[in-house]
């Protein structure tokens, strides 16, 4: 009796999230997968196996551009964020003498990821704009004297958004990282003679990497699915690849070709999580 | 002692800098909040600098906002449905990980983990082609799948992470005192994990709450609370978003209070 209910209790707490993997992420990632290789015959699409979309995703020079500017945003902000995590991650960790500072400080960057996303991105919209904040301070301090448009609808403003809106997401598995290390190994580099930045080089940096290699995948993968920046503050040549499936699925009316650029994107998401995974992995069993 | 005295003078130096960097990294974190919420009381309708006078007039106007209020109780009946699903299917999703050894097990945590990285228009485009596909009428109920979907990765990480804390030792004891493993389950792991429950389904509750991608593609003629300022900035930028804004950032404050008390009883 009580076999079968153990088996009936494992059921469940297998079967409900199998369930829902099967029914609402591969039954769906298949039927996108269907619809990249159909063919468009306007009005619709025509059920077909060939490589035709792929093929114009990657020699369309339209297309090409769109997905080579997608990866140097989603790089800059990933690097961008990088600069600005480590550094605070490390004084939390290293220097931050008081404990009570320092779960302020780490409560204050990832706070705003309980703020809507969507202000996040806007008041950025409302910085940085030609009648924004920014141009009319620097207009009534009397740096500029008319309204500046280098600021929004511009890359730069992508990625100071993007950078503003993911970088706790850096910060966390970094500080993580950080915290594992034990205070005796850099102690130990010392007492060898190593000065402060050949131990930070030599010990703590390569024992951080997997954190490293965790927030560069979260960062680089959310900015680079990003859909609402490029919106908002990208501008009319700032289309990012979410942008332009957005379109294939709207106006444009291209199911097969979007399917195909989101597949893309799925691909390019699943190689980096498995390329970090097997860092992540390695720092764990190389480690000590 | 001599050559002490340079040392002390480089890291007297060392934390100046890292200070001067935390303090200006939580100017650009916060700043930009400040001038949201200065901006909603300031009563020009333009978005300038000096700030022009004091007015509660944007904040008025929400009340009187039809679309915006059912837009906000849409926003509600969503986030609450999707927390709740994407409990009921990522709390087992964490046992099981924890508990079990299966095939595919690799390939299982792998698929529900994707969605926090997978962007969310990815989630959304392939779930309105299964729908469209099926013929399911887009309404506020597939955003509310869409959204479990999507938060499901969020609810695992949080649940397991506490689960792999847990000592066996609790559960083995009460299988030991005869406990079956329902009642282990009720009596011993979900007291234990009930704390990372409350955090991982207000923070579910949160992202749903302001959810865009998914909500895009799965929304039929109902808009949620970001979709709506979404289609209004499409017309410009306007004092009325700054003050609904600020009122949201007052609810994440709240929010972010509460889940530090729900969730730190249990750690001690």
């Amino acid at each position: 009796m009580t076999l079968i209910r153990r088996n009936l209790a494992g059921a469940l707490i297998l079967g409900i999230p199998f369930l829902w993997i099967a029914l609402f992420m591969l039954l769906p990632y298949g039927i996108i997968v269907t619809y990249s290789f159909w063919i468009k015959t306007y009005p619709t699409f025509k059920p077909a196996f060939q490589f035709g979309n792929y093929l114009t995703l990657f020699t369309d020079p339209q297309y090409l551009q769109v997905m080579l500017r997608t990866l140097k945003i989603a790089l800059l902000v990933s690097l961008c964020s990088f600069l600005l995590a480590y550094p605070f991650a490390f004084y939390l960790v290293f220097r931050c003498k008081s404990a009570a500072l320092r779960t302020w400080l780490y409560m204050a960057v990832i706070a705003p990821l309980w703020v809507s996303y969507l202000l996040r991105a806007y008041v950025w919209k409302t910085i940085l704009g030609t009648e924004g904040i920014l141009n009319s301070f620097l207009m009534s301090v009397g740096i500029i004297d008319q309204p500046s448009d280098i600021f929004l609808y511009n890359q730069f403003a992508m990625v100071v958004t993007l950078t503003y809106i993911f970088i706790p997401f850096m910060v966390m598995p970094i500080y993580t990282a950080l915290e594992k290390i034990p205070l005796n190994l850099t102690e130990a580099s010392a007492d060898l003679g190593m000065g402060p930045w050949r131990s930070f080089w030599h010990v703590t940096l390569p024992l951080s990497l997997p954190g490293v290699a965790a927030g560069f995948t979260l960062t680089f993968c959310l900015s680079f699915g990003d859909f609402v920046a490029p919106f908002l503050v990208g501008g009319p040549d700032g289309n990012l690849m979410a942008n332009v499936i957005a379109t294939q699925f709207g106006a444009a009316l291209n199911w097969p070709l979007g399917s195909a650029l989101a597949i893309v994107m799925l691909v390019v998401v699943l190689s980096i999580v498995s390329m970090s995974d097997r860092l992540e992995r390695k720092g764990a069993a190389g480690g000590f | 002692m001599a050559n002490r005295n340079p040392n002390l003078l480089s890291r007297y130096g060392a934390d100046t800098a890292f200070m001067t960097f935390v303090a200006a990294l939580m100017a650009f974190l916060y700043v930009p909040i400040w001038v949201l919420i200065a901006f909603s009381f300031n009563s020009s309708r333009s978005l300038t600098w000096p700030l022009s006078g004091f007015t509660f007039e944007w904040y008025e106007k929400l009340w009187n906002n039809g679309d915006l209020l059912t837009a906000i109780g849409n926003s509600f009946y969503v986030a609450s449905g999707a927390t709740v699903l994407t409990l009921i299917v990522g709390v087992p999703a964490a046992l099981a990980l924890h508990k079990f050894h299966f095939p595919g097990k690799v390939i299982f945590r792998r698929m529900i983990l994707l969605p926090i990285t997978l962007p969310g228009i990815v989630t959304g485009i392939s779930m309105l082609n299964m729908f469209r596909l099926f013929g399911f009428q887009l309404s506020l109920e597939t955003v509310i799948l869409g959204h479990a979907t999507a938060l499901l990765g969020v609810v695992v990480t949080q649940v397991f992470a506490r689960l792999q804390r847990l000592p066996k030792s609790l559960e083995e004891a009460a299988f030991d005192l005869g406990a079956g493993p329902w009642r282990s389950f009720i009596d011993i792991t979900l007291p234990n994990i009930r704390s990372a429950i409350i955090g991982a389904g207000l923070l579910s509750f949160v992202l749903s709450f302001d959810e865009i991608p998914v909500t895009f593609f799965l929304t039929g003629r109902d808009n949620t609370l970001p979709m709506y300022i979404y289609s209004t900035l499409r017309r410009g930028v306007t004092p009325e978003i700054n003050a609904v804004g600020s009122i949201i950032v007052l609810m994440s404050l709240v929010l972010i209070i509460v889940s530090v008390i729900a969730t730190r009883d249990r750690n001690k």
